[in-house]
């Protein structure tokens, strides 16, 4: 039944980012070039950053609620996690431009290989088209994963495993490195279009959908690269320090349901907050409580 | 399904060293061999491409890249970086170092596979098995301890010797077993008693708290976590090869550590275990690559693989230690679920009864 309804997501949206036109013989698109994200999806997510307790239309279980509760910002500033990558699956949801190249086959003129870049920290990805298995559960798991893709009817199916831990939004949310990330690059004219299925059988409990769309850009060029992010730490901590809120501690999880008028139960998430349907719910909830009133300096 | 395998067992195990050098995500620059470069790439050692489904297909009929063709379905083999590949599918993982002249192993598995790791062993090299070192007391770490020494060769305090000038004059038979001085003591017995471990499987040689030696070509630094896992831990780093052999203390993706409060483990002794790994460790780029870790049990790390279980065990000690500071019995603990936005990950949740129990016993007995 979930993957009836999954396959009916995808291919709903697939349809859509493809303009419902059917393009004659499926041809194989040309990714090659520099492409400038929109950034008109989801966008204070993916600028400013969710607030915390913000774990609204995700299809969350209650493992998930429970990391993102014991979550502190702080580990973002901490040494060991200050100059991580961002993952495939997270990287193109950030408001970075993308650079994509071909690899072809000398001979026979096929493409081996595609290979991504994002602006922010230059996450680089490979693609594999050559046919070649993922490697066992005893390999390296990295934060791009090991992909490899397929041509379906003109979109380029990517299936990436191996993923070392992330998130699935900047506020503790977690991403396992059980996940499988399914993609759909689609290129329509000008327009890209990624389709990212995140399935996670640890904190998910429905896949989880998203597009992000780029432009092209002919004269679209990298920044160059100076060094490399080097840690430092803007408070100092012993050596072990991690930043975490124990149950029950942490202050601000209601903050964020107060701040906006929305109950807290929905802004907890759930695979129910992602349909129009909870709208009859969500009228029937209490109200959250009023914000606390800031102490006079 | 092994009566219909007709591969060849050492070509099908070469082309499993060599393919996973290359297709395994991320071990190594090789990874990032671009497809174009490595088709017209030819391993010197074995002839082919390393990379062609078609020669995977032709040489082994059972995909993925594993290590099937070692005459079982278990056995794996997949290099890590330098002179050091990780052996899994023998209980533990096992290490294997080869050097100029010889092997060196970080854990023997368990007996009934140690044919097999000396047959793959055998597909990276015929150099003698001159030491083997236990990260623990362990069964699983130390069961193959007799068989494989016997399979090596041994050589007078060889371990503090350059390997370079070794001879095979200077051979005799039986490899040398090194371990901390607790993994002797919990494995024999004083003389009339009966001893938890066959003689031929005990350390022949052991240390108390760190040990440098030179070996097969580079610095190996052997060290003691006291009452971590056990109280016998020891952790092995590859300074040449720039590699890490953690025992039990991280089995990331597999299990909770084992808090093993019988034989001197402890909570607090694992926190700072994985602390001392961490700081052994340097990212290469953007908390990426480096130093990798083959651990006890679970697929090959890096720095931020390591960092993010060590956050993991800190945060559940403080969530358990906060519990029974405020006087919960075991069951309320339990009851509590300490555990469960971990316990999705990998094979966690399997484990976190016996973990919840160990640390709750742990502390409890330090705070009475």
């Amino acid at each position: 039944m979930l993957k009836t309804y999954r396959s009916y997501v995808i291919g709903l949206v697939a349809v859509l980012a493809t303009g419902a036109i059917p393009l004659s013989a499926f041809a194989q698109a040309d990714f090659s070039g520099g492409w400038v994200t929109k950034m008109h999806e989801d966008a204070p997510e993916r600028s400013d950053g969710p607030e915390i307790g913000d774990y609204t239309g995700l299809p969350i279980n209650d493992a998930a609620r429970m990391r993102a509760d014991s979550w502190d910002a702080e580990e973002l500033e901490t040494l060991e996690h200050l100059c991580q990558k961002h993952s495939a699956d997270y990287a193109p949801r950030g408001p970075s431009n993308m650079r994509v190249w071909a690899e072809m086959d000398p001979f026979s003129k096929e493409i081996t290989a595609w290979h991504t870049e994002m602006t922010y920290m230059l996450p680089q990805r490979t693609i594999y088209m050559d046919g070649r298995p993922h490697p066992s559960q005893n390999a390296l798991h990295t934060s791009q994963g090991f992909s490899t893709g397929e041509w379906e009817e003109g979109k380029m199916k990517v299936t990436t495993t191996h993923l070392k831990e992330g998130r699935l939004r900047r506020n503790g949310l977690p991403r396992s490195p059980n996940a499988t990330l399914i993609e759909y690059f689609i290129r329509h004219h000008d327009v890209l279009t990624l389709v990212a299925d995140v399935e996670d059988p640890a904190y998910l409990t429905e896949p989880f959908i998203r597009t992000s769309s780029w432009v092209f850009d002919e004269n679209f060029r990298f920044a160059p690269k100076h060094d490399q992010c080097i840690p430092s730490a803007s408070v100092p901590h012993s050596k072990g320090y991690v930043a975490f809120h124990l149950p029950g501690k942490n202050a601000w999880l209601t903050e964020f349901a107060s701040k906006h008028g929305i109950p807290v139960e929905a802004a907890r998430g759930g695979a129910e907050t992602m349909y129009p349907e909870y709208q009859l719910k969500l009228a029937n909830l209490p109200a959250p409580p009023p914000l606390p009133e800031k102490k006079q300096e | 399904m092994k009566e219909k395998m007709r591969c060849d067992t050492r070509a099908g195990s070469v082309l499993l060293a060599v393919i996973l050098l290359a297709a395994v995500g991320g071990l190594s620059a090789r990874q990032n061999e671009s497809p174009g470069q490595r088709r017209g790439s030819r391993d010197p050692k074995v002839g082919y491409d390393r990379t062609s489904p078609l020669h995977l297909e032709h040489s082994c009929s059972l995909l993925p890249v594993s290590g099937v063709c070692l005459d079982n379905d278990k056995i794996e083999l997949l290099h890590v970086q330098g002179n050091v590949y990780m052996l899994a599918g023998a209980g533990p993982n096992i290490t294997v170092q080869i050097g100029d002249k010889s092997v060196m192993l970080v854990d023997a598995g368990i007996p009934q596979m140690s044919d097999k790791v000396v047959a793959a062993i055998r597909v990276l090299t015929d150099k003698p098995i001159f030491f083997i070192v236990d990260t623990s007391m362990d069964d699983d770490h130390t069961g193959g301890n007799a068989s494989l020494a016997s399979a090596g060769s041994a050589l007078a305090n060889a371990f503090g010797q350059d390997t370079s000038t070794i001879t095979a004059s200077k051979l005799s038979s039986g490899a040398a077993i090194f371990a901390h001085i607790n993994v002797l003591n919990r494995m024999s017995a004083p003389t009339g008693q009966k001893a938890s471990a066959p003689e031929e499987a005990w350390p022949t040689d052991t240390y108390e708290s760190d040990d440098w030696r030179f070996y097969n070509g580079e610095s190996v630094y052997m060290f003691h976590v006291p009452n971590a896992h056990t109280d016998g831990d020891s952790i092995v780093l590859f300074r040449g090869s720039d590699v890490v052999s953690t025992g039990d203390i991280f089995e990331p993706l597999i299990s909770y550590p084992v808090v093993d409060n019988r034989r001197g483990g402890g909570i607090d002794g694992i926190v700072d275990g994985l602390n001392q790994i961490v700081e052994l460790m340097v990212a290469k780029d953007d908390e990426e690559g480096g130093t990798y870790v083959i651990p006890g049990h679970g697929p090959i790390c890096d720095r931020n693989d390591v960092v993010n279980y060590r956050d993991m065990v800190t945060i559940l000690r403080a969530r358990i230690a906060g519990m029974v500071k405020e006087g919960k019995t075991l069951e309320q603990v339990k009851a509590a679920k300490p555990t469960l936005d971990y316990d999705g990950i990998g094979h966690y949740g399997a484990t976190k009864d016996a973990f919840i129990e160990a640390v709750y016993q742990n502390l409890k007995a330090k705070n009475p």
